[in-house]
């Protein structure tokens, strides 16, 4: 989230979409209903099912699974043509008036400039800005240039892309094309290669009819919601704000990353993001998933969002100059660019993963970390274990079968594998992969994996820190030790690790040096105690280290007040800048519990702490205008002091404290351009500049923007036998989307009686139209069939969802809540078909996040 | 325990005479707000409820609803109650209730229950069932409107919400109240739940263009310690079933106002001619446990 | 005791007749609410494991944490002073205290080998050296120092770690620096799904 739970209620309009927070977020949303009830604040709700969210919605549109781009799209379509946009914020907080380079082409037959049809890669030298100055008021020029480019078509894309790629040499790639130091710019916003003009062009194609044709939405509802939504831009207001909430409803598809850039584009276009009540706002779906991707919990992160080493990266002086961008802006305008700090943050991480052995000398031990120049997802791990590459494998509190997709093939892979450990609190199905449905004991006499089960600890039996979707860390105390033998999950994985090590240590082995050079000093190295751990993240000074500017010096050994006191000369550690300043030598801010909130805004600045440096509204420069004046006074985040000659605020400001509002630097401290991306340059996504409508891998109509270019062409599918994929020729012409419910967590409360006691069985929801259509009544069991799987449950046939006009094509949809497999309380009294949900779900994901598409897939329903 | 009475009584089902120390203690009116405009259907004051009260588990099975079971139980005294109801504009609502006891102020139960103390009404409004001195006649079942009281036929005993008079005697609120994520609930005085409920019933008229919103408290029954925002006031039984009158069968009001006094007199002259025959002639060694009497409901409970 | 009851109820007779009319004493029914079942438990602070908004639980347990106690846990409620939950909870953190004692919990190390078809018990130091034996395997036998184009890459592409959504910040970086010291291209977590 860029804001968090509580400023919810200090927004006037809300768009939740992709997200079914009353149902998977019930205590988050009553700041959604604080809004209504206190505010009078709208919310629009756009699902393809009328959930418990849409109960208190303003405004409900059922949208087809999978269409939100188009739905998005077609917003910033109407806030563009009916001028509902905040000008001033657009014109200097984003990059709008930014040049684009010559040869960028628009995606109209579905391709951006640049598309090689034999790898399905874009190269994206074209995706960038034009190096100049000022071009304001010099539009005429830049015109007749467009004109020449748009005259060639799409060839000169073509040829600059073909060139680029017959350029590069096997071993001695091109450098990586770069952003221009010295960005073109159009103030005037009429540049007709200005991102302002291209996006206008790109969102003109999403009008309400094509916006009904795709979503299913009508155009009547569409525009009533869009003029909604926009209203809070009416007649040039600039004080009102709204937000957008989503949830994996956006993520879980092949264009999941595009969807939630559209939500961005549209929230900077409306100068929603930064403010109080305002932002995008991504509600994750697990306790520590924020924690975890901030600390890297997967392939192609370092703790931090540092990026992962590639084999090119022959030193770490290569790595760091790859990774650490450099500013790319209008010369007169000022950019923090923050990540140029990438190089203390990187050495930092390394002291604090390797101590001694990270030294100048050595690269920092850069050598230690393992190059990665492929993808490594969650999807791929089970691939490769299929194709038996992938020989052992640790699930610790991830239960890959039951996640899917395809659960089938996950579990064909592990019976291929050599060994499996699994650290859980319940039986689960991947541990129990080998006694899965069908699998006869003669059968599983066949199958050698060995797999160790090892009981893990609750949330009750550890302490440790948890961040939320705020980005708020908190502390939590262990009340009760683990029951049985079950032990901590880092007393497991210690003491794996140091036997491991000792192996090495005895045996020798294959480049052991990371092995036996892993800094491991904690008082009791076989059980790490978390708050050591907790501290070694936040870091410490080796050396003294002083601040130039408040001459304030950390003296060796102490814990670091936060990461401006990061060092890339080896005299600090620090295992996630991010958290620097989370432990600091006073103490653990994270375990902070003031409850004062003297703004009113539920700002709450005592409690736990915030990353980064505690701030809870990110990018809140933006709240004010170019003057440094808040939008709304009513509403203050942040503001400049002229007096004090810096920035002061109820949070904390996210900016450089002393920059004037004169020197006009960017609020989006983190882009090298230091304003917000309506238009993505180079390979920052995979798959375009600007969102484009892509239609789910299975769809049941061809795309009407583009129907040769149906999906998004940089997709990524899988090739074994088991990878299938179905058509509406074959059959298969239902959209299917999975969800859960309300009552149920994942594949965790099937063990817990009370949850099963309120939803005691796995069911279908199917619209009534569709179950008259199949002679189905509620109760009945039905059978959903995909190219992969089929699926047994009683249907819930509902007026909740209604069959929708697609393209002119009655088109149904159903829905499958995921809960429930063949380990459990009902399973294992036999009182379900023991399916797993994501045994339908497809292996195709996002060519950017790598997520899987669980939502709008493809299946045939029929009575059981 | 303390001295002080942690709720004060004011009724007392089968209960002859004066409730002992009846105002001896002043005494707020609490009462329960379910803002059904806002109910998300969500079933954290179902958990809440179970959990605090420890209640047994029960099967359920699927019933294509998300409803947990059709009816509260005796082990189950807080159920949402959900319906899909399509408007005249063509537009879906999807309408949920909490039902559980209402804490009338003028309770059907009570004065249906003959068991001394078996029902009693706390002067803030509470009505708590003691199972110590049930009898198992299931008369309450029959006297309440909002069909809540539900038989335990294993213990031979009625049981229903308690608004969690233990928790409220101590100090805290209701579980379900605490729990409920939306602040749906609300718990406080009557006095200032009515006043929210005005206030709410207001905003969903003016702003939110629900014209016949309004506040549940039927005056039927004297009001309730359990009252309701709806979209629709003018129609609860959209809420599936919640009575637009309710009343307590005329049966047991007319057995609470005169043949309880009638049966006073009777029971009195019967006492007095036993204390008359113990003071005189001494104790009767044995006395043989008659087993209380189990009549059918009254005829025409269901119609309510 | 005859002899005063008789005497008692001779000398009240009148005045006694209308306060004991059916026999009950009316006393109970004053003292009428149960005790609260947290009224001596020992309170921790922690944080629901389900969702995202991290509400603030306080979890009640039996025993004053004197030694010779087990604690179990009786209750769990929201946390008032939380500003996000402010004590409300949903339907799964109300029912934590079930996730927490519950019969279905795994509390022993447990193996199933290669071609068995049954679960055998086994104890931590064997389960561990066992681990530590196969991952040794694995890796020597699979690791790549350099690749097909001579470059430094350490990796090991056969060994997977997939965590979990309610492993903490601590554990998972005690994860980034065993498996990426390992070389493990890898890791995943639920944060991907």
């Amino acid at each position: 989230m860029t804001n968090g739970w509580i400023d919810m209620k200090n927004t006037d309009m809300m768009l939740i979409m992709g997200g079914n927070p009353a149902e998977n977020h019930p205590c988050g949303f009553k700041w959604p209903i604080e809004a209504k009830r206190a505010r009078n604040a709208k919310m629009i709700v756009v699902d393809p099912r009328f959930t418990r969210t849409a109960v208190v919605a303003d405004q409900f549109l059922q949208i087809r699974a999978g269409t939100d781009i188009a739905f998005l799209g077609g917003l910033i379509s109407y806030a563009l043509q009916n001028n509902r946009i905040n000008k001033e914020y657009v014109v200097n907080y984003t990059n709008a008036a930014f040049v684009v380079k010559e040869g960028f082409k628009l995606p109209e037959d579905g391709l951006y400039s640049g598309f090689d049809p034999a790898t399905q890669v874009y190269n994206k030298s074209t995706w960038n800005y034009e190096e100049g100055g000022n071009l304001t008021g010099k539009a005429a020029a830049g015109a007749t240039m467009m004109a020449a480019a748009m005259h060639a078509g799409a060839h000169p894309a073509m040829v600059v892309a073909a060139a680029a790629t017959a350029a590069a040499k096997p071993g001695a790639p091109p450098p990586p094309p770069m952003l221009p130091p010295n960005v073109a710019y159009d103030l005037s916003l009429e540049h007709p290669r200005s991102v302002y003009q291209l996006l206008k062009k790109h969102y003109s194609r999403y009008t309400p009819e094509m916006v009904e044709r795709i979503t299913g939405i009508p155009k009547e509802q569409f525009l009533k919601a869009a003029d909604l939504f926009t209203s809070i831009r009416k007649d040039g207001d600039t004080k009102k704000v709204g937000t957008i909430i989503y949830a994996v409803g956006w993520t879980q598809h092949t264009f999941g990353t595009q969807i939630i850039r559209t939500a961005a584009m549209l929230q900077l276009l409306l100068g929603n993001v930064g403010r109080a009540g305002g932002g995008v706002n991504a509600l994750r779906g697990h306790a520590n998933i924020q924690g975890a991707t901030d600390m890297a919990g997967v392939f192609d992160i370092l703790p931090g969002y540092l990026k992962v080493p590639v084999p090119n990266d022959k030193d770490f002086d290569t790595y760091i100059n790859r990774i650490t961008p450099k500013a790319a802006k209008p010369k007169e305008w000022d950019s923090f660019n923050y990540w140029s700090n990438t190089p203390r943050f990187a050495v930092s991480l390394l002291k604090a993963m390797y101590g001694d052995a990270a030294s100048k000398e050595n690269g920092w031990a850069f050598h230690y970390l393992p190059k990665v120049d492929r993808r490594y997802s969650v999807t791929d791990i089970w691939d490769d274990m299929y194709r038996g590459k992938v020989k052992g494998i640790f699930a610790f509190g991830m239960n890959g079968v039951a996640i899917g997709p395809n659960s089938k093939k996950n579990i064909e892979a592990l019976k291929k594998a050599d060994w499996l450990v699994v650290c859980e609190l319940f039986p689960d199905e991947t541990s129990s992969f080998w006694e899965s449905p069908g699998i006869t004991a003669e059968d599983q006499k066949k199958i050698n994996t060995t797999v160790y089960r090892l009981p893990g600890a609750g949330f009750a039996e550890k302490d440790g820190t948890f961040v939320n979707s705020a980005r708020w860390l908190q502390w939590k105390n262990a009340a009760l030790p683990p029951p049985g033998e079950a032990k901590l999950d880092q007393e497991i994985l210690a003491r794996i690790f140091l036997k491991i090590r000792e192996l090495y240590q005895k045996e020798g082995g294959k480049f052991p040096d990371a092995i036996l050079k892993a800094a491991w000093s904690y008082t009791n190295p076989n059980n790490p105690s978390l708050v050591e751990v907790a501290k070694e993240i936040n870091g410490k000074a080796l050396a003294d280290v002083t601040d130039e500017k408040t001459q304030t010096t950390i003296k060796a050994g102490q814990q670091l007040p936060g990461f401006g006191f990061l060092r890339d000369d080896g005299s600090t550690s620090g295992g996630n800048w991010l958290y620097c300043g989370s432990w600091p030598e006073a103490g653990p801010l994270m375990q902070r519990r003031g409850t004062e909130d003297p703004s009113g805004l539920g700002i709450y600045p005592n409690w736990g702490w915030s990353w980064p440096m505690n701030r809870r509204v990110m990018y809140n420069r933006a709240s004010c205008d170019v003057s440094g004046k808040p939008w709304d006074p009513s509403r203050k985040q942040v503001w400049w002091n002229e007096a004090a000659g810096k920035w002061v605020g109820n949070d904390v400001p996210d900016f450089k404290p002393d920059s004037k509002p004169q020197d006009h630097m960017g609020p989006f401290i983190m882009n090298p351009e230091g304003v917000g991306r309506l238009f993505v340059p180079l390979g920052f996504v995979a798959d375009g500049p600007f969102p484009e409508h892509y239609e789910p891998f299975e769809s049941p109509i061809a795309n009407p923007l583009h129907p040769y270019q149906s999906t998004n062409p940089v997709v990524k599918k899988f090739k074994t036998a088991m990878d299938k994929y179905g058509t509406p020729a074959e059959g298969y012409n239902v959209v299917c989307t999975t969800y859960r419910l309300t009552e149920h967590y994942h594949y965790w409360t099937k063990n817990n009686p009370m949850n099963v006691q309120l939803v005691p069985e796995p069911f279908v929801e199917i619209p009534e139209e569709l179950a008259r259509e199949k002679g189905i009544n509620g109760g009945d069991k039905v059978r959903v069939t995909s190219a992969r799987a089929e699926y047994i449950a009683k249907a819930m046939v509902t007026k909740r969802i209604r069959p929708m006009k697609i393209d002119g094509k009655t088109t149904y949809q159903i829905g499958i809540p995921i809960h429930w497999g063949y380990r459990g309380i009902v399973e294992e009294e036999g009182k379900t078909a023991k399916d797993l949900a994501n045994e339908l779900s497809p292996t195709v994901i996002d060519p950017n996040a790598h997520t899987p598409e669980f939502k709008g897939f493809l299946v045939k329903l029929e009575k059981a | 325990m303390t001295e002080r009475r942690t709720l004060q009584t004011e009724q007392i089902s089968g209960h002859p005479g004066p409730v002992p120390g009846m105002g001896m203690q002043r005494n707020l009116e609490v009462c329960k707000l379910i803002d059904a405009t806002t109910c998300i259907g969500c079933k954290a004051c179902e958990v809440a409820c179970v959990e605090w009260n420890d209640l047994p588990f029960q099967p359920t099975t699927f019933d294509n609803t998300y409803q947990t079971m059709p009816e509260t139980n005796w082990n189950y005294w807080n159920l949402i109650k959900f319906r899909e109801h399509q408007r005249e504009d063509g537009t879906l609502m999807w309408l949920m209730r909490k039902d559980q006891c209402m804490h009338c102020a003028d309770p059907g139960c009570l004065a249906a229950c003959p068991a001394d103390g078996a029902i009693v009404k706390y002067a803030n409004g509470i009505v708590d069932f003691h199972q110590e001195n049930c009898i198992g006649c299931e008369f309450c079942v029959s006297g309440c409107p909002f069909n809540i009281p539900k038989f335990n036929p294993a213990t031979k005993k009625v049981y229903k919400c308690t608004l969690c008079s233990d928790r409220v005697g101590q100090g805290l609120e209701p579980a379900c109240i605490k729990a409920c994520p939306t602040g749906c609930l609300h718990f406080g005085t009557k006095e200032d739940m009515k006043m929210l409920a005005e206030t709410r019933a207001k905003q969903l008229r003016d702003v939110s263009g629900f014209k016949d919103a309004g506040v549940y408290d039927p005056e039927s029954i004297g009001g309730t310690h359990v009252i309701y925002v709806l979209h629709d006031a003018k129609n609860p039984e959209l809420y599936s079933g919640l009575p637009k009158d309710p009343s307590i069968p005329f049966a047991y009001k007319a057995w609470k106002s005169i043949f309880k006094p009638l049966g006073l007199i009777g029971a009195t002259l019967g006492f007095v001619g036993v204390v008359f025959h113990y003071v005189f002639e001494g104790p009767k060694r044995e006395q043989p446990e008659v087993p209380p009497p189990k009549p059918e409901p009254p005829a025409g409970r269901k119609e309510l | 005791m005859e002899v005063s009851r008789r005497t008692f109820f001779k000398a009240g007779l009148l005045g006694g007749v209308g306060l004991t009319v059916f026999g009950f004493d009316a006393a109970p029914l004053l003292a009428q609410t149960q005790g609260l079942k947290i009224s001596r438990t020992t309170e921790t602070r922690s944080t629901c494991p389900y969702c995202s908004v991290s509400c603030g639980v306080i979890i009640h347990t039996i025993g004053d944490k004197a030694k010779n106690v087990t604690p179990q846990v009786v209750h769990v409620e929201g946390d008032p002073d939380h500003p996000i939950n402010r004590g409300t909870l949903c339907p799964k953190g109300s029912s934590l205290q079930q996730d927490i004692m519950n019969e279905r919990r795994l509390t022993k190390p447990q193996v199933r080998r290669p071609g068995s078809t049954k679960w055998e018990d086994i104890s931590w130091d064997q389960a561990i050296s066992d681990i530590a034996r196969l991952v040794k395997k694995t890796r020597d036998d699979t690791f790549i120092a350099t690749d097909s184009e001579g470059r430094t890459v350490n990796r090991l592409e056969s060994i997977a770690f997939t965590g979990g959504c309610t492993d903490t910040n601590e554990f998972n970086f005690l994860v980034v620096k065993t498996m990426r010291s390992l070389g493990l291209t890898y890791i995943e977590n639920q944060a991907r799904v």
